[in-house]
């Protein structure tokens, strides 16, 4: 054991450097690495949004007197609507028949007349078939003519009424940029640590190269930590662009420690890598490898963690998957990090639980790569 | 002496999860390789060769039977065993991503040898392989032959105790593979290297101290060369035939007369034939027209023997194998007038890179004409360019009076072509692999039919209709790829390597198919790395670096060459070789 164990750091360092110098040759992994990380973020940060802005809305004035008008103006200054002002209810449907506009708002012609009796009357038609935007567009609508009532009542009551104060916790500029760069983040360390190592494993059994590097002193042990070295600091590198990108670019702040986020970040990772090496052993081919580290690595990560459905409004037996899920654990620390704080119990119960899942994985990488060619 | 392998009553059985038995790659084998030797295993392939070197090498464990490396049993000692020796597979094993230099300095690093160490070695085994103008290219950009002799520069970064090299020659050029055998040679008199190497080449088996014949995982002989060759003593000849007559048909005919020949090859013009024991010199004066003289035997016609007496005890009816029509030695064998290839001035560039250099060349209507050359010649270019598959640079190219420049597709339903890997669907049936080639090349429902049966009962798949094609046997695979490319009756016949990968046996069958099409008025173009097999063909093109070099009948060819007695292996060398120096002449 002695003889063997002299080399160890010798033996580990060449393998590192080997996989150095193919890295730095082979475009795909420094494409996967760290210009899809750019391009997500990019993506996520300015394409995606599941905010609900800029509401294109038609606006029927039927009645066109200056208390009408007044009485949508909200409409105008505010980022939620892009508001359309048509004359007749045709032309109006007709938008909503081509989706020019999600909803139509109309000002009855007798609409000042019944104001004065204080029973004025709008009706609101939304495009119903995406309910998430349908609810927004009802909210935002029901709040402004909420403004605008109170408004209208401060000339006649002093005091009296109940307005809600709404206000968005952890979230302040409640933006789901903020919701999804942490996310990102998560999913980058995913994409690498799964896929490309997994690949790039698989790549070795596939071209014959492990067949003679194992007939050298090389240890298992030194082979897989040969793997993790390298597409560790691949993923590092990604995770440092979107911590980068979701300060300085989209001004997420961090209230928890970098400390801890980083730690959580290395445990996520060695838990990745070690289902990626766990992948590659099995299949042992470039193909499958790819096609499995995708179905059980990268969709559930995206489907299930509550990356983009919330676990708690899930039914329950998703949520008992999800929470089989490494990466929900992962998320979970990365929103709370980045969006609430240091919240300890949570930390801490999440961090063993990827302590564990990185054990588990990597054990069973190292128990299932043997010097074997059957 | 001291033993550095022994194996005793050794046997590997695949079996898959439940316990099923897969394959059996080994039977109880009896094995040692001495200290000090060269030791070759020579088989067909599937014969066990590399389940029973990956065995050694202490990455497959043995089903029973005790394997002893090094004096230490193998089982529980893979890690000190694999400490001490060095392993090239068959895919060399090399980092196609990193250069020649990096190759070598990762093995000497793994194998504990500190870089300021290593300077003299590496001179050394560079300047031995002829890698040192080349340290800094990536091993993806060497040809096949250098990145053997990279493969084994790297299994040399330190004096191993023994060495296993798995068909280290499969797709190798004959002068990459002499410079090999040099090296190697070298190595095992100054270094007292124990070496073990796996191949199916003869002539290679030949130069080892020892060789163990295997086949079928069982191993039929196990001595010298010399003594393994004592079997075919006195029972080999060679037949001369008469003007025109080619020496295939004579060869076809004699491979045919099972009950006294046990095997028959064209060699230098002439028949080489082995008798059987039972048959005596008698019977052939006999029996045919043309004079016999014996010859020397050869180890690979012990080999033949050897796996002749193999196969017949394992399967009786091992010659009902090709379905062909008998030979007669009276016909009109002249070549044609007719012209079915007509190739002027082809060109063909990728980029700066000339991969065809301004080739012409005719083929005759019911030929056999062979395409040779190293790895990198162009004749695989050449090759595309005449099925259609590759558009040309230059030049003018006419298939059956079709000039491929405008009309492709009409040529191509004059020409069939088997591929140089298996391309039918693995998972349809023999059946409906025809049935679904049939209706590519546009087969009447009627006639479809009427073909496939002709050619199930021509290549003998009658009974396997029904078996998935990925299931078939490797001889079989090769039929049905025959039988696929031949339904629509096409003028002309492209083969790409169809030996390659194939047993010497079901390579005897092949050729006698292909001398049975070509006496039906089939003209065959084929591409093979067995140089050997050029002298089955009528005239035979040998191309390197997109050049020409030789066009014309083996004997003509020969003749240029300057000896009746060489055999192809050294004519290629020899234009190969002569060509390239005065290349290098021209340049200084």
């Amino acid at each position: 054991m002695k003889s063997i164990n002299r080399g160890f750091f010798h033996r580990l360092l060449a393998l590192i450097y080997k996989e150095y110098l193919q890295l730095r040759r082979d475009k795909s992994s420094i494409l996967i690495g760290s210009v899809l990380p750019i391009i997500l973020i990019l993506i996520m940060g300015y394409g995606i949004s599941l905010d609900v802005k800029n509401i294109p809305i038609a606006v029927v004035l039927e009645d066109t007197s200056p208390t009408a008008r007044h009485a949508v103006s909200f409409l105008s200054g505010s980022e939620y609507f892009s508001p359309h002002f048509v004359t007749s209810f045709k032309e109006a449907e007709k938008l909503m028949g081509q989706r020019q506009v999600d909803a139509i708002l109309t000002v009855p012609p007798d609409f000042s007349e019944k104001l004065q009796k204080r029973k004025g009357n709008l009706q609101l038609i939304i495009y119903g078939v995406n309910t998430t935007t349908a609810n927004s567009v009802k909210g935002y609508v029901e709040a402004g003519v909420q403004s605008y009532n109170s408004n209208f009542y401060k000339g006649y009551m002093a005091k009296g009424l109940v307005t809600v104060e709404n206000r968005i916790w952890f979230n302040d500029a409640n933006s789901s940029t903020w919701y999804f760069v942490p996310g990102l983040i998560m999913l980058i360390m995913t994409l690498v640590g799964v896929f490309l190592t997994a690949l790039v494993m698989a790549r070795e059994w596939e071209r014959g190269t492990l067949e003679a590097i194992f007939v050298t002193p090389v240890s298992v042990m030194e082979l897989l930590l040969s793997k993790m070295v390298p597409y560790f600091g691949v993923a590092m590198v990604g995770f440092f662009l979107c911590i980068i990108a979701s300060k300085f670019l989209y001004g997420i702040p961090l209230h928890g420690s970098f400390v801890i986020l980083l730690l959580a970040t290395i445990l996520y990772l060695s838990v990745a890598l070690g289902i990626g090496l766990m992948i590659s052993s099995v299949t042992k081919s470039q193909f499958l490898s790819c096609q499995i580290a995708f179905m059980v690595g990268f969709l559930p990560s995206l489907m299930l963690s509550g990356f983009l459905f919330d676990l708690h409004s899930v039914p329950s037996w998703v949520s008992a998957i999800g929470h089989l899920l490494p990466a929900t654990y992962y998320l979970e620390l990365l929103k709370t990090l980045f969006l609430a704080g240091n919240e300890w119990e949570m930390i801490i119960k999440n961090c063993t639980v990827l302590f564990f899942y990185g054990l588990l994985f990597l054990g069973i990488a190292m128990h299932i790569t043997k010097k074997r060619v059957e | 002496m001291e033993l550095i392998v022994r194996a005793d009553n050794l046997s590997k059985v695949f079996t898959d999860k439940k316990g099923n038995v897969l394959a059996t790659a080994l039977k109880s084998i009896n094995f040692t390789l001495k200290k000090g030797t060269l030791t070759a295993i020579v088989g067909p392939d599937g014969a066990g060769k590399t389940t029973f070197m990956r065995m050694i090498a202490g990455l497959i464990t043995p089903t029973s039977g005790s394997l002893e490396v090094l004096e230490m049993n193998i089982a529980g000692n893979e890690q000190r065993v694999q400490e001490q020796i060095s392993y090239m597979p068959q895919k060399f094993g090399l980092y196609e991503d990193l250069s020649v230099e990096e190759n070598m300095s990762l093995y000497a690093r793994l194998h504990g040898i500190s870089p300021d160490k290593e300077g003299d070695r590496f001179a050394q085994l560079l300047n031995m392989t002829g890698l040192s103008s080349f340290t800094k290219r990536l091993a993806g950009n060497l040809s096949g032959g250098m990145k053997q002799k990279l493969g084994l520069a790297c299994t040399l970064v330190r004096s191993p105790d023994l060495l296993l090299l798995d068909e280290p020659t499969v797709g190798v050029d004959p002068l990459s593979r002499r410079e090999l055998w040099e090296i190697l040679g070298q190595l095992v008199k100054e270094e007292e290297l124990s070496v073990l190497v796996n191949t199916a080449y003869m002539d290679e088996a030949e130069r080892c101290q020892m060789v163990y014949v295997l086949n079928e995982g069982k191993i039929l002989a196990g001595a010298s060369p010399n003594a393994i060759k004592q079997l075919a003593a006195g029972r080999c000849y060679r037949m001369t035939p008469e003007d025109g007559v080619p020496t295939r048909v004579l060869q076809g005919l004699l491979l045919d007369d099972k009950e006294h020949v046990v095997d028959a090859v064209p060699e230098m013009g002439r028949v080489r034939f082995i008798r059987q024991k039972g048959a005596d010199e008698k019977y052939f004066v006999e029996n045919y027209p043309y004079g016999f003289i014996p010859v020397s035997e050869r180890l690979e016609d012990a080999f033949m023997i050897l796996l002749h007496g193999d196969s017949a005890q394992a399967n009786a009816n091992s010659n009902t194998s090709v379905n062909v029509a008998p030979l007669s030695l009276n016909g009109n064998f002249s070549l044609s007038d007719e012209i079915d290839i007509e190739v002027k001035d082809l060109l063909r560039k990728f980029g700066d890179f000339i991969a065809v250099d301004k080739t012409s060349f005719q083929v005759h209507k019911g030929e056999v004409f062979g395409l040779l050359g190293p790895n990198g010649a162009g004749k695989t270019t050449t090759f595309r360019m005449l099925c259609g598959l590759l558009p040309m640079s230059g030049g003018f190219l006419s298939v059956a009076g079709v000039n491929l420049r405008h009309a492709q597709t009409e040529a191509r339903r004059n020409i069939g072509y088997v591929a140089q890997k298996f391309s039918l669907y693995s998972d349809l049936t023999v059946l409906e692999n025809l049935s679904f080639f049939g209706g590519v090349y546009g087969l009447s429902k009627k006639k479809l039919t009427e073909r496939i049966q002709t050619v199930l009962q021509e290549f003998h798949l009658t009974g396997k209709e029904n078996v998935p094609a990925g299931d078939l046997p490797g001889g079989y695979k090769q039929r049905l790829s025959m039988a696929t490319a031949l339904l629509h009756e096409p003028k002309i016949l492209f083969l790409d390597e169809p030996t390659s990968g194939i047993d010497p046996l079901t390579r005897r069958d092949f050729w006698r198919q292909i001398t049975d099409l070509s006496l039906r008025g089939t003209t065959i173009i084929i591409t093979t790395h067995f140089m050997e097999e050029a002298e089955y063909c009528d005239r035979i093109m040998i191309q390197d670096k997109g050049k020409l070099l030789a066009i014309g009948s083996p004997e003509k060819i020969r003749a240029q060459q300057g000896g009746q007695d060489m055999s192809m292996n050294e004519v290629f060398i020899s234009i190969v070789e002569s060509s390239r120096k005065g290349e290098h002449g021209e340049e200084h």
